[in-house]
Protein backbone atom coordinates (compact mmCIF):
# COMPACT_ATOMS: atom_id res chain seq x y z
CA UNK A 1 0.00 0.00 0.00
CA UNK A 2 1.46 3.62 -0.61
CA UNK A 3 0.74 6.41 0.89
CA UNK A 4 0.54 9.22 -2.15
CA UNK A 5 -0.52 11.48 0.26
CA UNK A 6 0.05 11.34 3.79
CA UNK A 7 -2.02 14.57 5.06
CA UNK A 8 -2.23 16.73 8.15
CA UNK A 9 -1.02 13.64 10.56
CA UNK A 10 -1.63 10.09 9.95
CA UNK A 11 0.42 6.91 11.88
CA UNK A 12 -0.18 3.52 12.54
CA UNK A 13 -1.95 2.49 15.73
CA UNK A 14 -3.01 -0.89 16.98
CA UNK A 15 -4.98 -0.85 20.44
CA UNK A 16 -1.61 0.09 22.41
CA UNK A 17 1.16 -0.33 24.51
CA UNK A 18 0.25 -2.20 27.90
CA UNK A 19 2.94 -3.53 30.11
CA UNK A 20 5.53 -0.74 30.60
CA UNK A 21 3.94 1.86 32.15
CA UNK A 22 6.71 1.24 35.11
CA UNK A 23 9.13 2.83 32.88
CA UNK A 24 7.53 5.48 31.56
CA UNK A 25 6.22 4.46 28.42
CA UNK A 26 2.76 5.14 26.95
CA UNK A 27 -0.38 3.25 26.25
CA UNK A 28 -0.12 4.97 22.38
CA UNK A 29 -2.44 3.67 20.61
CA UNK A 30 -5.82 4.56 18.61
CA UNK A 31 -7.39 7.49 20.69
CA UNK A 32 -10.50 5.47 20.22
CA UNK A 33 -9.64 2.15 20.46
CA UNK A 34 -13.42 0.72 19.81
CA UNK A 35 -13.73 2.60 16.57
CA UNK A 36 -10.57 0.68 15.50
CA UNK A 37 -11.91 -2.71 16.57
CA UNK A 38 -15.13 -2.28 14.91
CA UNK A 39 -13.32 -1.75 11.88
CA UNK A 40 -11.29 -4.65 12.13
CA UNK A 41 -14.07 -6.41 12.94
CA UNK A 42 -15.72 -5.47 9.88
CA UNK A 43 -12.63 -6.55 7.78
CA UNK A 44 -12.39 -9.72 9.10
CA UNK A 45 -9.29 -8.85 11.11
CA UNK A 46 -8.23 -9.88 14.76
CA UNK A 47 -9.69 -6.88 16.34
CA UNK A 48 -6.15 -5.88 18.03
CA UNK A 49 -4.79 -5.54 14.56
CA UNK A 50 -2.64 -2.53 13.63
CA UNK A 51 -4.38 0.20 11.81
CA UNK A 52 -4.13 4.15 10.47
CA UNK A 53 -5.44 6.69 12.34
CA UNK A 54 -6.01 9.60 10.26
CA UNK A 55 -5.92 12.82 11.65
CA UNK A 56 -8.25 15.66 9.78
CA UNK A 57 -7.96 14.09 6.99
CA UNK A 58 -6.08 14.63 3.73
CA UNK A 59 -4.62 10.94 3.25
CA UNK A 60 -4.76 9.55 0.13
CA UNK A 61 -3.79 5.39 -0.87
CA UNK A 62 -2.76 3.40 -3.45
CA UNK A 63 -3.48 -0.06 -2.85
CA UNK A 64 -1.59 -2.89 -5.10
CA UNK A 65 -3.52 -6.04 -3.94
CA UNK A 66 -7.17 -6.80 -3.33
CA UNK A 67 -7.91 -5.50 0.36
CA UNK A 68 -11.15 -5.29 2.37
CA UNK A 69 -11.58 -1.80 4.05
CA UNK A 70 -13.11 -0.45 6.23
CA UNK A 71 -12.85 2.91 8.71
CA UNK A 72 -14.90 4.48 11.65
CA UNK A 73 -15.05 8.22 13.28
CA UNK A 74 -15.37 11.47 12.56
CA UNK A 75 -17.77 13.07 9.70
CA UNK A 76 -15.49 12.41 6.90
CA UNK A 77 -15.39 12.35 2.98
CA UNK A 78 -14.09 9.12 1.75
CA UNK A 79 -13.62 8.16 -1.53
CA UNK A 80 -12.59 5.13 -3.70
CA UNK A 81 -12.34 5.93 -6.67
CA UNK A 82 -16.08 7.75 -7.56
CA UNK A 83 -17.65 6.15 -4.80
CA UNK A 84 -18.39 7.30 -1.66
CA UNK A 85 -17.34 4.73 1.53
CA UNK A 86 -19.45 5.54 4.77
CA UNK A 87 -18.36 4.70 8.11
CA UNK A 88 -18.74 1.36 9.12
CA UNK A 89 -19.38 0.04 6.07
CA UNK A 90 -17.26 -2.74 4.45
CA UNK A 91 -15.57 -2.12 0.63
CA UNK A 92 -13.48 -4.62 -1.44
CA UNK A 93 -10.81 -2.99 -3.14
CA UNK A 94 -8.78 -4.01 -6.52
CA UNK A 95 -4.91 -3.54 -7.13
CA UNK A 96 -4.64 -0.05 -8.22
CA UNK A 97 -7.50 1.30 -6.62
CA UNK A 98 -6.99 4.69 -4.55
CA UNK A 99 -8.73 5.57 -1.49
CA UNK A 100 -8.93 8.98 -0.11
CA UNK A 101 -10.13 10.88 3.45
CA UNK A 102 -11.30 14.70 2.75
CA UNK A 103 -11.36 17.00 5.93
CA UNK A 104 -14.27 15.71 8.04
CA UNK A 105 -17.37 18.03 8.80
CA UNK A 106 -17.63 17.26 12.24
CA UNK A 107 -14.76 15.46 14.52
CA UNK A 108 -11.34 15.18 13.77
CA UNK A 109 -10.09 11.72 13.53
CA UNK A 110 -10.51 8.19 11.91
CA UNK A 111 -9.51 4.66 11.94
CA UNK A 112 -9.10 2.92 9.33
CA UNK A 113 -8.46 -1.20 9.07
CA UNK A 114 -7.69 -2.95 5.70
CA UNK A 115 -7.59 -6.70 6.09
CA UNK A 116 -4.33 -8.30 6.63
CA UNK A 117 -3.36 -4.82 8.65
CA UNK A 118 -0.66 -2.71 8.84
CA UNK A 119 2.31 -5.36 9.13
CA UNK A 120 4.63 -2.95 11.46
CA UNK A 121 7.21 -4.26 13.37
CA UNK A 122 6.23 -5.30 17.16
CA UNK A 123 7.91 -3.09 19.45
CA UNK A 124 7.37 -3.25 23.47
CA UNK A 125 4.07 -5.33 22.40
CA UNK A 126 2.44 -3.19 20.09
CA UNK A 127 2.44 -1.75 17.18
CA UNK A 128 1.37 0.85 17.86
CA UNK A 129 3.84 4.73 17.02
CA UNK A 130 4.65 6.61 19.97
CA UNK A 131 4.85 9.80 18.36
CA UNK A 132 6.61 11.34 21.36
CA UNK A 133 9.04 9.09 21.86
CA UNK A 134 9.34 8.00 18.04
CA UNK A 135 9.50 4.29 18.12
CA UNK A 136 6.80 2.06 17.32
CA UNK A 137 4.63 2.10 14.25
CA UNK A 138 6.33 2.87 10.96
CA UNK A 139 9.75 4.01 11.51
CA UNK A 140 8.33 5.59 14.79
CA UNK A 141 6.75 8.53 12.76
CA UNK A 142 3.97 9.90 10.86
CA UNK A 143 3.58 8.90 7.71
CA UNK A 144 4.83 10.84 4.72
CA UNK A 145 3.74 11.04 1.24
CA UNK A 146 5.50 7.86 -0.83
CA UNK A 147 6.01 5.66 2.43
CA UNK A 148 5.29 1.90 0.99
CA UNK A 149 3.24 0.37 3.74
CA UNK A 150 3.30 -3.31 4.50
CA UNK A 151 0.30 -5.34 5.32
CA UNK A 152 0.04 -8.51 6.73
CA UNK A 153 -1.35 -11.28 4.53
CA UNK A 154 -5.09 -11.43 3.55
CA UNK A 155 -6.76 -13.39 6.31
CA UNK A 156 -7.64 -16.59 3.83
CA UNK A 157 -6.10 -15.52 1.19
CA UNK A 158 -4.19 -19.25 0.28
CA UNK A 159 -6.11 -22.27 1.90
CA UNK A 160 -9.21 -20.63 2.46
CA UNK A 161 -9.32 -18.70 -1.13
CA UNK A 162 -13.25 -20.35 -2.15
CA UNK A 163 -14.48 -18.94 1.13
CA UNK A 164 -13.10 -15.67 0.84
CA UNK A 165 -15.06 -15.87 -2.95
CA UNK A 166 -18.60 -16.56 -1.15
CA UNK A 167 -18.88 -13.99 1.27
CA UNK A 168 -21.71 -11.40 0.45
CA UNK A 169 -19.27 -8.30 -0.41
CA UNK A 170 -19.37 -8.58 -4.49
CA UNK A 171 -15.78 -7.60 -5.84
CA UNK A 172 -14.78 -3.97 -5.72
CA UNK A 173 -18.33 -2.82 -4.26
CA UNK A 174 -19.62 -1.12 -0.76
CA UNK A 175 -21.42 -3.20 1.53
CA UNK A 176 -24.71 -1.83 2.05
CA UNK A 177 -25.12 -2.97 6.02
CA UNK A 178 -23.17 -1.49 8.58
CA UNK A 179 -22.18 -1.45 12.33
CA UNK A 180 -24.21 0.52 14.91
CA UNK A 181 -24.27 4.34 14.49
CA UNK A 182 -22.43 5.45 17.70
CA UNK A 183 -19.88 3.10 17.02
CA UNK A 184 -18.63 3.64 13.91
CA UNK A 185 -19.61 7.85 13.97
CA UNK A 186 -18.52 8.99 17.38
CA UNK A 187 -18.14 12.90 16.41
CA UNK A 188 -20.61 15.23 17.78
CA UNK A 189 -20.32 19.46 17.31
CA UNK A 190 -21.12 20.36 20.82
CA UNK A 191 -19.97 16.68 22.99
CA UNK A 192 -20.96 16.10 26.56
CA UNK A 193 -18.24 14.19 28.02
CA UNK A 194 -19.15 12.07 31.11
CA UNK A 195 -16.72 12.27 34.59
CA UNK A 196 -16.14 10.52 37.22
CA UNK A 197 -14.65 12.69 40.24
CA UNK A 198 -10.61 12.98 40.23
CA UNK A 199 -8.52 12.05 42.87
CA UNK A 200 -7.99 16.18 43.70
CA UNK A 201 -11.84 16.78 43.01
CA UNK A 202 -11.91 18.12 47.14
CA UNK A 203 -9.06 20.83 46.37
CA UNK A 204 -11.44 23.26 44.44
CA UNK A 205 -13.40 25.12 45.55
CA UNK A 206 -17.37 25.23 45.28
CA UNK A 207 -18.07 27.69 42.32
CA UNK A 208 -14.79 26.08 40.21
CA UNK A 209 -16.68 22.30 40.78
CA UNK A 210 -20.28 23.86 39.86
CA UNK A 211 -18.50 25.54 36.78
CA UNK A 212 -17.28 22.24 35.84
CA UNK A 213 -20.15 20.72 34.81
CA UNK A 214 -22.39 24.33 34.29
CA UNK A 215 -19.99 25.92 31.89
CA UNK A 216 -19.24 25.05 28.15
CA UNK A 217 -15.35 24.77 27.54
CA UNK A 218 -13.41 25.86 24.06
CA UNK A 219 -10.95 23.22 22.24
CA UNK A 220 -7.58 24.97 22.09
CA UNK A 221 -5.48 25.21 18.85
CA UNK A 222 -2.39 23.59 20.70
CA UNK A 223 -4.43 20.08 21.29
CA UNK A 224 -2.82 16.69 20.04
CA UNK A 225 -2.78 13.51 21.09
CA UNK A 226 -1.23 13.63 24.60
CA UNK A 227 -4.07 16.25 25.53
CA UNK A 228 -6.93 18.77 24.75
CA UNK A 229 -6.26 21.63 26.08
CA UNK A 230 -9.14 23.37 27.27
CA UNK A 231 -10.12 27.24 27.70
CA UNK A 232 -12.77 28.24 29.50
CA UNK A 233 -13.79 30.14 33.80
CA UNK A 234 -10.39 29.20 35.89
CA UNK A 235 -10.36 26.74 37.61
CA UNK A 236 -9.48 27.45 41.05
CA UNK A 237 -8.06 25.58 43.95
CA UNK A 238 -8.72 25.91 47.60
CA UNK A 239 -4.87 24.70 48.57
CA UNK A 240 -1.21 25.33 46.85
CA UNK A 241 0.17 21.83 48.45
CA UNK A 242 2.43 20.32 46.26
CA UNK A 243 1.52 17.39 45.26
CA UNK A 244 3.37 14.37 44.40
CA UNK A 245 3.86 13.24 41.23
CA UNK A 246 1.18 9.75 40.72
CA UNK A 247 -0.17 8.06 37.76
CA UNK A 248 -2.28 9.61 35.39
CA UNK A 249 -4.32 7.74 32.40
CA UNK A 250 -5.91 9.04 28.99
CA UNK A 251 -9.17 10.54 30.48
CA UNK A 252 -7.44 12.29 33.33
CA UNK A 253 -8.62 16.13 33.46
CA UNK A 254 -5.46 18.15 35.26
CA UNK A 255 -5.30 21.64 36.06
CA UNK A 256 -2.67 23.35 35.44
CA UNK A 257 -1.46 26.66 37.85
CA UNK A 258 -3.63 28.51 34.62
CA UNK A 259 -6.66 27.00 36.05
CA UNK A 260 -7.36 25.97 32.22
CA UNK A 261 -7.81 22.23 32.23
CA UNK A 262 -5.65 19.60 30.06
CA UNK A 263 -7.66 16.20 29.15
CA UNK A 264 -5.30 13.72 28.54
CA UNK A 265 -5.24 10.77 26.08
CA UNK A 266 -3.41 8.14 24.82
CA UNK A 267 -0.08 9.80 24.45
CA UNK A 268 -0.25 11.38 27.65
CA UNK A 269 2.52 10.80 30.08
CA UNK A 270 2.42 8.21 33.04
CA UNK A 271 2.67 10.40 35.55
CA UNK A 272 1.91 13.49 36.71
CA UNK A 273 2.27 16.12 39.51
CA UNK A 274 -1.21 18.64 38.55
CA UNK A 275 -4.47 18.13 40.32
CA UNK A 276 -6.73 15.88 39.03
CA UNK A 277 -10.47 17.40 38.99
CA UNK A 278 -12.03 14.98 36.98
CA UNK A 279 -11.64 11.51 35.33
CA UNK A 280 -13.55 11.05 31.45
CA UNK A 281 -15.23 7.51 31.95
CA UNK A 282 -13.73 4.94 29.10
CA UNK A 283 -16.20 4.65 26.86
CA UNK A 284 -16.60 8.33 26.71
CA UNK A 285 -12.97 8.51 25.30
CA UNK A 286 -13.88 7.55 21.88
CA UNK A 287 -15.89 11.36 21.65
CA UNK A 288 -13.03 13.21 23.39
CA UNK A 289 -10.81 12.03 20.85
CA UNK A 290 -13.09 13.79 18.08
CA UNK A 291 -13.07 17.05 19.75
CA UNK A 292 -11.01 20.07 17.43
CA UNK A 293 -9.97 23.83 17.57
CA UNK A 294 -13.20 25.52 18.60
CA UNK A 295 -15.20 22.62 19.53
CA UNK A 296 -17.05 23.35 22.85
CA UNK A 297 -17.43 20.80 25.35
CA UNK A 298 -19.71 19.58 28.22
CA UNK A 299 -18.64 17.93 31.46
CA UNK A 300 -21.03 15.99 32.99
CA UNK A 301 -20.70 14.25 36.15
CA UNK A 302 -21.93 10.13 36.40
CA UNK A 303 -21.15 7.57 39.06
CA UNK A 304 -18.66 4.95 39.50
CA UNK A 305 -21.38 2.21 39.73
CA UNK A 306 -23.05 3.87 35.88
CA UNK A 307 -19.57 3.89 34.46
CA UNK A 308 -18.74 0.33 34.83
CA UNK A 309 -21.85 -0.98 33.56
CA UNK A 310 -21.89 1.50 30.81
CA UNK A 311 -18.46 -0.44 29.72
CA UNK A 312 -19.87 -3.98 30.48
CA UNK A 313 -22.61 -3.12 28.22
CA UNK A 314 -20.76 -1.56 25.76
CA UNK A 315 -18.05 -5.09 25.65
CA UNK A 316 -21.33 -7.10 25.78
CA UNK A 317 -22.71 -5.34 22.83
CA UNK A 318 -19.41 -5.89 21.01
CA UNK A 319 -19.33 -9.25 21.97
CA UNK A 320 -22.81 -9.70 19.76
CA UNK A 321 -21.73 -7.93 17.02
CA UNK A 322 -18.54 -9.96 16.59
CA UNK A 323 -20.99 -13.44 16.72
CA UNK A 324 -23.34 -11.73 13.98
CA UNK A 325 -20.09 -10.62 12.00
CA UNK A 326 -18.99 -14.53 12.24
CA UNK A 327 -22.53 -15.98 11.55
CA UNK A 328 -22.62 -13.85 8.31
CA UNK A 329 -18.86 -14.94 6.97
CA UNK A 330 -20.24 -18.76 7.17
CA UNK B 1 -2.28 3.17 53.20
CA UNK B 2 -5.57 4.76 51.05
CA UNK B 3 -6.88 3.14 47.83
CA UNK B 4 -8.61 5.86 45.30
CA UNK B 5 -10.55 5.58 42.03
CA UNK B 6 -8.74 7.33 38.98
CA UNK B 7 -11.87 6.65 36.60
CA UNK B 8 -13.42 3.35 35.92
CA UNK B 9 -10.24 1.10 35.07
CA UNK B 10 -7.06 2.67 37.23
CA UNK B 11 -7.05 2.29 41.52
CA UNK B 12 -4.42 4.37 42.89
CA UNK B 13 -2.78 3.10 45.71
CA UNK B 14 -1.31 5.29 48.31
CA UNK B 15 1.26 3.79 50.20
CA UNK B 16 2.34 6.57 52.18
CA UNK B 17 1.22 10.53 52.38
CA UNK B 18 4.57 12.05 52.46
CA UNK B 19 7.81 11.49 50.07
CA UNK B 20 10.57 13.72 51.10
CA UNK B 21 10.61 13.42 54.93
CA UNK B 22 11.58 9.60 53.99
CA UNK B 23 12.83 8.91 50.95
CA UNK B 24 13.99 5.44 51.48
CA UNK B 25 11.45 4.06 53.97
CA UNK B 26 8.97 5.09 51.50
CA UNK B 27 10.57 4.14 48.37
CA UNK B 28 10.98 0.41 49.98
CA UNK B 29 7.50 0.50 50.91
CA UNK B 30 6.29 1.32 47.97
CA UNK B 31 8.59 -0.91 45.63
CA UNK B 32 7.51 -4.19 48.23
CA UNK B 33 3.80 -3.32 47.30
CA UNK B 34 4.55 -3.01 43.47
CA UNK B 35 6.43 -6.45 43.59
CA UNK B 36 3.47 -8.01 45.71
CA UNK B 37 0.42 -6.92 43.59
CA UNK B 38 2.81 -7.91 40.51
CA UNK B 39 3.24 -11.73 42.07
CA UNK B 40 -0.44 -11.57 43.30
CA UNK B 41 -1.41 -11.16 39.65
CA UNK B 42 -5.21 -10.64 39.92
CA UNK B 43 -7.46 -11.85 37.53
CA UNK B 44 -8.23 -8.65 35.16
CA UNK B 45 -5.23 -6.32 36.41
CA UNK B 46 -3.13 -5.16 33.28
CA UNK B 47 -0.61 -3.41 34.82
CA UNK B 48 0.63 -1.50 37.38
CA UNK B 49 3.05 1.43 38.15
CA UNK B 50 4.97 2.94 41.07
CA UNK B 51 5.57 6.45 41.41
CA UNK B 52 6.97 8.22 44.78
CA UNK B 53 4.28 7.29 47.19
CA UNK B 54 2.03 5.30 45.16
CA UNK B 55 1.44 2.51 42.88
CA UNK B 56 -1.48 2.67 40.37
CA UNK B 57 -3.50 -0.29 39.80
CA UNK B 58 -4.81 -0.26 35.80
CA UNK B 59 -7.17 -2.90 35.38
CA UNK B 60 -10.06 -4.42 32.60
CA UNK B 61 -13.34 -3.51 34.39
CA UNK B 62 -14.83 -6.52 32.32
CA UNK B 63 -12.12 -9.04 33.03
CA UNK B 64 -12.86 -8.17 37.28
CA UNK B 65 -16.28 -8.32 36.80
CA UNK B 66 -15.85 -11.75 35.22
CA UNK B 67 -13.66 -12.58 37.80
CA UNK B 68 -15.40 -11.56 40.55
CA UNK B 69 -18.69 -13.12 40.01
CA UNK B 70 -20.72 -10.07 41.47
CA UNK B 71 -20.41 -7.47 38.51
CA UNK B 72 -22.42 -5.35 40.29
CA UNK B 73 -19.53 -5.21 43.37
CA UNK B 74 -16.24 -5.98 41.03
CA UNK B 75 -15.18 -2.24 42.05
CA UNK B 76 -15.15 -3.35 45.58
CA UNK B 77 -14.03 -6.97 45.26
CA UNK B 78 -11.09 -5.27 43.59
CA UNK B 79 -10.30 -2.99 46.17
CA UNK B 80 -10.77 -5.26 48.99
CA UNK B 81 -7.77 -7.75 47.09
CA UNK B 82 -5.78 -4.93 46.91
CA UNK B 83 -5.72 -4.15 50.29
CA UNK B 84 -4.78 -7.55 51.27
CA UNK B 85 -1.99 -8.14 49.43
CA UNK B 86 -0.98 -4.43 50.74
CA UNK B 87 -1.74 -5.10 54.43
CA UNK B 88 0.23 -8.33 53.94
CA UNK B 89 3.36 -7.22 51.94
CA UNK B 90 3.47 -4.37 54.84
CA UNK B 91 3.29 -7.23 57.57
CA UNK B 92 6.42 -9.15 55.91
CA UNK B 93 7.78 -5.95 55.27
CA UNK B 94 8.40 -5.60 58.95
CA UNK B 95 9.86 -8.48 59.45
CA UNK B 96 12.69 -8.09 56.60
CA UNK B 97 13.37 -4.57 56.53
CA UNK B 98 16.93 -5.32 57.44
CA UNK B 99 17.15 -7.20 54.54
CA UNK B 100 16.56 -5.35 51.87
CA UNK B 101 18.39 -1.94 50.25
CA UNK B 102 21.52 -4.17 49.76
CA UNK B 103 21.97 -3.40 45.95
CA UNK B 104 24.75 -2.29 43.66
CA UNK B 105 24.92 1.06 42.33
CA UNK B 106 24.66 1.41 38.54
CA UNK B 107 27.19 3.83 37.72
CA UNK B 108 26.85 6.41 35.55
CA UNK B 109 29.54 8.02 33.47
CA UNK B 110 29.32 12.13 32.97
CA UNK B 111 30.92 14.89 31.57
CA UNK B 112 30.36 18.12 32.90
CA UNK B 113 32.69 20.12 30.06
CA UNK B 114 31.13 23.83 29.61
CA UNK B 115 29.61 22.22 26.01
CA UNK B 116 27.48 19.56 27.87
CA UNK B 117 26.83 22.51 31.21
CA UNK B 118 25.01 25.14 29.64
CA UNK B 119 23.43 25.89 33.27
CA UNK B 120 26.30 24.92 35.19
CA UNK B 121 27.16 28.86 36.18
CA UNK B 122 23.62 29.05 37.18
CA UNK B 123 23.60 26.30 39.53
CA UNK B 124 27.06 27.46 41.03
CA UNK B 125 25.22 31.13 41.21
CA UNK B 126 22.44 29.92 43.05
CA UNK B 127 24.07 27.54 45.44
CA UNK B 128 26.96 30.29 46.05
CA UNK B 129 30.00 28.14 45.49
CA UNK B 130 31.77 27.47 42.20
CA UNK B 131 31.31 25.00 39.67
CA UNK B 132 33.95 22.59 40.36
CA UNK B 133 32.09 22.60 43.51
CA UNK B 134 29.18 21.70 42.29
CA UNK B 135 30.59 19.18 40.45
CA UNK B 136 32.11 17.37 42.79
CA UNK B 137 28.91 17.78 45.07
CA UNK B 138 26.96 16.44 42.15
CA UNK B 139 29.02 13.50 41.20
CA UNK B 140 30.16 12.24 44.77
CA UNK B 141 26.54 11.84 46.16
CA UNK B 142 24.37 8.17 46.08
CA UNK B 143 21.17 8.77 44.43
CA UNK B 144 18.59 6.49 43.76
CA UNK B 145 15.70 6.45 41.34
CA UNK B 146 12.74 6.94 42.70
CA UNK B 147 10.22 7.15 39.34
CA UNK B 148 10.58 6.68 36.07
CA UNK B 149 8.31 8.91 33.59
CA UNK B 150 8.17 12.27 31.99
CA UNK B 151 9.45 10.35 28.55
CA UNK B 152 10.06 6.52 28.54
CA UNK B 153 13.05 6.23 30.98
CA UNK B 154 13.62 9.07 32.50
CA UNK B 155 14.32 8.91 36.09
CA UNK B 156 13.66 11.25 38.67
CA UNK B 157 16.30 10.78 41.36
CA UNK B 158 16.42 11.68 45.23
CA UNK B 159 19.69 12.61 46.68
CA UNK B 160 20.77 15.56 45.16
CA UNK B 161 22.88 17.69 48.06
CA UNK B 162 20.58 20.26 49.27
CA UNK B 163 23.22 22.63 48.06
CA UNK B 164 22.68 22.69 44.88
CA UNK B 165 18.99 22.23 45.06
CA UNK B 166 17.78 24.38 41.90
CA UNK B 167 14.98 25.42 40.73
CA UNK B 168 13.68 24.66 37.15
CA UNK B 169 14.44 27.31 34.80
CA UNK B 170 11.49 30.14 33.90
CA UNK B 171 12.16 29.22 30.27
CA UNK B 172 11.80 25.32 29.44
CA UNK B 173 13.84 24.70 26.59
CA UNK B 174 12.30 23.55 23.90
CA UNK B 175 15.08 20.57 22.83
CA UNK B 176 17.36 18.64 24.94
CA UNK B 177 19.71 16.42 23.73
CA UNK B 178 19.29 12.70 25.09
CA UNK B 179 22.04 11.93 28.12
CA UNK B 180 21.99 15.38 29.18
CA UNK B 181 22.14 15.37 32.99
CA UNK B 182 20.30 18.27 34.76
CA UNK B 183 19.20 19.33 38.37
CA UNK B 184 14.95 20.20 38.79
CA UNK B 185 14.26 21.51 42.64
CA UNK B 186 15.45 19.00 44.66
CA UNK B 187 15.95 15.92 42.52
CA UNK B 188 18.47 15.31 39.29
CA UNK B 189 17.70 13.59 36.19
CA UNK B 190 19.10 12.36 32.78
CA UNK B 191 16.94 12.77 29.55
CA UNK B 192 17.03 9.85 27.80
CA UNK B 193 15.00 11.42 24.02
CA UNK B 194 15.24 14.42 22.83
CA UNK B 195 12.54 16.20 24.70
CA UNK B 196 11.27 19.56 25.99
CA UNK B 197 12.28 20.35 29.44
CA UNK B 198 12.86 22.99 32.15
CA UNK B 199 15.50 21.21 34.06
CA UNK B 200 18.94 22.86 34.28
CA UNK B 201 21.61 21.10 32.40
CA UNK B 202 25.02 20.32 33.99
CA UNK B 203 26.35 17.73 32.71
CA UNK B 204 25.75 14.68 29.76
CA UNK B 205 26.58 10.90 29.86
CA UNK B 206 26.77 8.60 26.35
CA UNK B 207 24.64 5.55 28.19
CA UNK B 208 21.82 4.94 26.12
CA UNK B 209 18.96 5.34 29.12
CA UNK B 210 15.65 4.21 26.75
CA UNK B 211 15.96 1.23 23.74
CA UNK B 212 13.14 -0.19 22.81
CA UNK B 213 14.61 -2.80 21.05
CA UNK B 214 16.02 -3.98 24.63
CA UNK B 215 14.47 -6.05 27.64
CA UNK B 216 13.61 -4.28 29.96
CA UNK B 217 13.99 -1.07 27.61
CA UNK B 218 15.67 1.33 30.00
CA UNK B 219 18.78 1.60 31.96
CA UNK B 220 17.32 2.54 35.24
CA UNK B 221 14.20 1.54 37.09
CA UNK B 222 12.35 2.61 40.27
CA UNK B 223 14.29 1.79 43.23
CA UNK B 224 17.62 1.70 41.56
CA UNK B 225 20.69 3.10 43.25
CA UNK B 226 22.90 5.95 41.35
CA UNK B 227 26.56 6.85 41.35
CA UNK B 228 27.94 9.43 38.97
CA UNK B 229 31.56 8.78 37.56
CA UNK B 230 33.50 12.46 36.45
CA UNK B 231 34.47 11.76 32.46
CA UNK B 232 36.71 13.67 30.52
CA UNK B 233 35.31 14.58 27.06
CA UNK B 234 37.40 12.42 25.53
CA UNK B 235 36.24 9.28 27.25
CA UNK B 236 32.59 10.55 26.57
CA UNK B 237 33.38 10.55 22.60
CA UNK B 238 34.62 6.64 22.74
CA UNK B 239 32.34 5.88 24.88
CA UNK B 240 29.79 7.42 22.99
CA UNK B 241 30.62 5.25 19.74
Amino acid sequence: MIVTRAGFLTSVQDLGRIGFREFGVSTSGALDPLALRVANLLVGNDERAAGLEITLGGLQLRFDDERIVAWCGGEFEVEIGSQSLPAGHVARLQAGDELKFRTPQIGCRGWLAISGGVDAPIVLGSRSTDLRANFGGFDGRALRDGDVIPLGPRPGSSASAEATADRPIPATTISSWTAPHDWVSPATPNPILRFLRGTDWTRFNASTLQHLTSELFTVSPDSDRMGVRLGGPELCRIDNVDLISEAVAPGTVQVPPSGQPILLLGDCQTIGGYPKIAQVITVDLGIAAQVRAGDRVRFSEVSLGDAHQLFLQRERSLERFRIGLSLRDQ
Amino acid sequence: MEIVPLGDSVLIVRVREQFDDAPEETLNEVLHAFEQLRSAAIPGVIELAPAYTSVAVFFDPLQVAEASGQPDRAFDWLEERVRRVITAAADRGKRRRTKRNIQDAVEIPVCYDPEFAPDLDDVARHAQISREEVVDLHSAADYRAACIGFVPGFPFMAGLPKKIATPRRSNPRKEIPPGAVGIGGAQTGIYPLRSPGGWNLIGRTPLKLFNPTKDPPVLLRAGDRVRFRVITREEFESLNR
